[in-house]
């Protein structure tokens, strides 16, 4: 095909992608190590984790879910003032006012209950796979802070619609708070911006969730993906090696 | 399409030789073996390309269908009841139903996300082999002590929905160390490692008590049945 040859022979193409497309070894891997995203992988993965059953797709499938509540996030907050009674209004404006604005609600709420299980399920895989030895400890503590900022986001979300469920349910949830001895109260009045959950909390709650919990995720994330690479590579079912080490006893640390 | 061959050399100045320093008293074993591989691009891509399509129709199906809930506007001087948190949290709330809120609310989920977190640095979960591949009465009788305290203080408090489920993985846990149990029962269940046992009873533990709070909790924190009273 002339016209393909001619797009991605000419200087200005070959300036941003540096390869060719002709499907060498050499160009898949540069395909992999040159682009930005993409460089996160490896040029080149274990053949068995590729299937089903060595991963679920758990952590690429929570990574979507979050993509895809970052992108419907973005859209949301183009129709929201986090204020009293302003912000219960714009769920009705959303209902009966913004083109495809159930739709768009649904799909972030949907996303962000799947994501609380997807990374819940992320974890129990791991566990079951023992993919969480040595060397990989650190990053199954990196996971666990990702699971509580998951956690946390999706609370902190729960009160941006300020309908009765969601008030009652932060009102339950910061009620145990102040259960904690000492710290209790105080952390509650930081976190509510006064005593009761308010016109403060709702604005602090706002910006938990669209700056700061995100941010704080995309960090650790980025951390995340880092540490799986530096650790050896994803972990599936160890499968045969791991036969080969009940051969062998005890696996020492 | 010819296939990707690395040359392998024996000529030291191409190849470099590795030499690996192993210390007397460790005996030497193979931990790891090069695994088959595959390019990234495009095996792993392209399933990851379909994760992504099916993830975006599978939610917007869901969305076209199902609506997200949403109640009147919120006000301060009408509590519902009952008023119940998000639905991750309910196994939580289920717990303040029976301990005081200093331990179901923070004495708990701090001590679940410590146990949680030094997984990977405690020796037991680092074990592979059954808790019946060594030697084990003595293991089984810390462990039976410890459920024995631990249902002991479930009873003083009246959980029984942890205390059954407890109960009977226990029972589950120790019929390999029964003499009548079949061989064809025995077997699998004496290839579970002590980490396995002890990460099932917390997830059995922790999904009983959630759909307890989002399925058979009404007014009052009062038992209801979802089939005839409805789901609060």
């Amino acid at each position: 095909m002339d016209w393909v040859k001619a797009l991605t022979g000419n200087r200005v193409w070959r300036s941003i992608v540096r390869h060719g497309i002709r499907a060498t070894n050499r160009n898949r891997v540069m395909l992999v190590m040159e682009n930005v995203l993409l460089h996160l992988h490896p040029a080149k993965v274990r053949r068995r984790n590729l299937e089903l059953s060595s991963t679920y797709y758990l952590g690429g499938l929570s990574l979507t879910l979050f993509a895809v509540l970052v992108m419907t996030g973005l859209y949301l907050m183009l129709y929201y003032h986090p204020s009293v009674p302003q912000a219960y209004d714009d769920m009705k404006e959303l209902q009966f006012v913004v083109s495809n604005g159930v739709f768009l609600r649904n799909m972030h709420r949907w996303a962000a209950h799947a994501m609380v299980l997807a990374v819940f399920f992320h974890m129990l895989r791991v566990f079951y796979h023992r993919a969480y030895r040595p060397p990989r400890e650190f990053n199954w503590v990196v996971g666990v802070v990702l699971l509580i900022l998951t956690l946390l986001l999706s609370y902190t979300g729960y009160l941006l619609p300020w309908d009765q469920l969601s008030f009652w349910a932060v009102s339950v949830g910061t009620n145990m708070v102040k259960a904690t001895p000492v710290l209790g109260p105080k952390f509650r009045f930081l976190l509510l911006g006064g005593n009761i959950v308010g016109e403060n909390a709702l604005l602090r709650f706002y910006v938990l969730h669209c700056a700061l919990l995100p941010l704080a995720l995309v960090l650790g994330i980025a951390i995340h993906l880092w540490r799986v690479r530096k650790d050896g590579g994803v972990r599936g079912s160890a499968g045969r090696a791991r036969a080969a080490e009940r051969r062998n006893g005890r696996v020492q640390p | 399409m010819k296939p990707y061959l690395l040359e392998r050399q024996s000529d030291a100045r191409v190849a470099p030789k590795r030499i690996a320093l192993i210390r007397s008293e460790t005996p030497a074993r193979l931990l790891d073996e090069r695994e088959e591989t595959a390019m990234t691009a495009p095996h792993l891509l392209v399933r990851e390309v379909i994760l992504v399509q099916v993830v975006v129709i599978a939610l917007a199906v869901l969305s076209l269908f199902f609506d997200a809930a949403l109640e009147e506007i919120a006000d301060p001087y009408r509590t519902p009841n009952p008023a119940k948190a998000a639905w991750y949290f309910l196994g939580l709330q289920e717990l303040l139903h029976y301990f005081p809120p200093v331990v179901a609310g923070v004495l708990l989920p701090v001590l679940v996300v410590i146990g949680i977190v030094v997984i990977p640095y405690v020796g037991v979960n680092l074990e592979v082999v059954g808790f019946y591949e060594r030697p084990w009465k003595r293991n089984l009788a810390i462990v039976a002590s410890v459920v024995g305290a631990v249902c002991a203080l479930l009873a003083a408090y009246h959980v029984w929905p942890v205390l059954v489920p407890t109960v009977i993985l226990f029972g589950l846990m120790a019929l390999p160390g029964v003499a009548f149990t079949p061989d064809r029962i025995r077997r699998p269940l004496a290839r579970v490692p002590l980490a396995d046992w002890i990460m099932t009873w917390f997830v059995t533990v922790a999904v009983i008590l959630t759909l307890i709070g989002i399925l058979f909790r009404g007014p009052g924190w009062t038992w209801t049945w979802p089939w005839r009273d409805g789901i609060y």
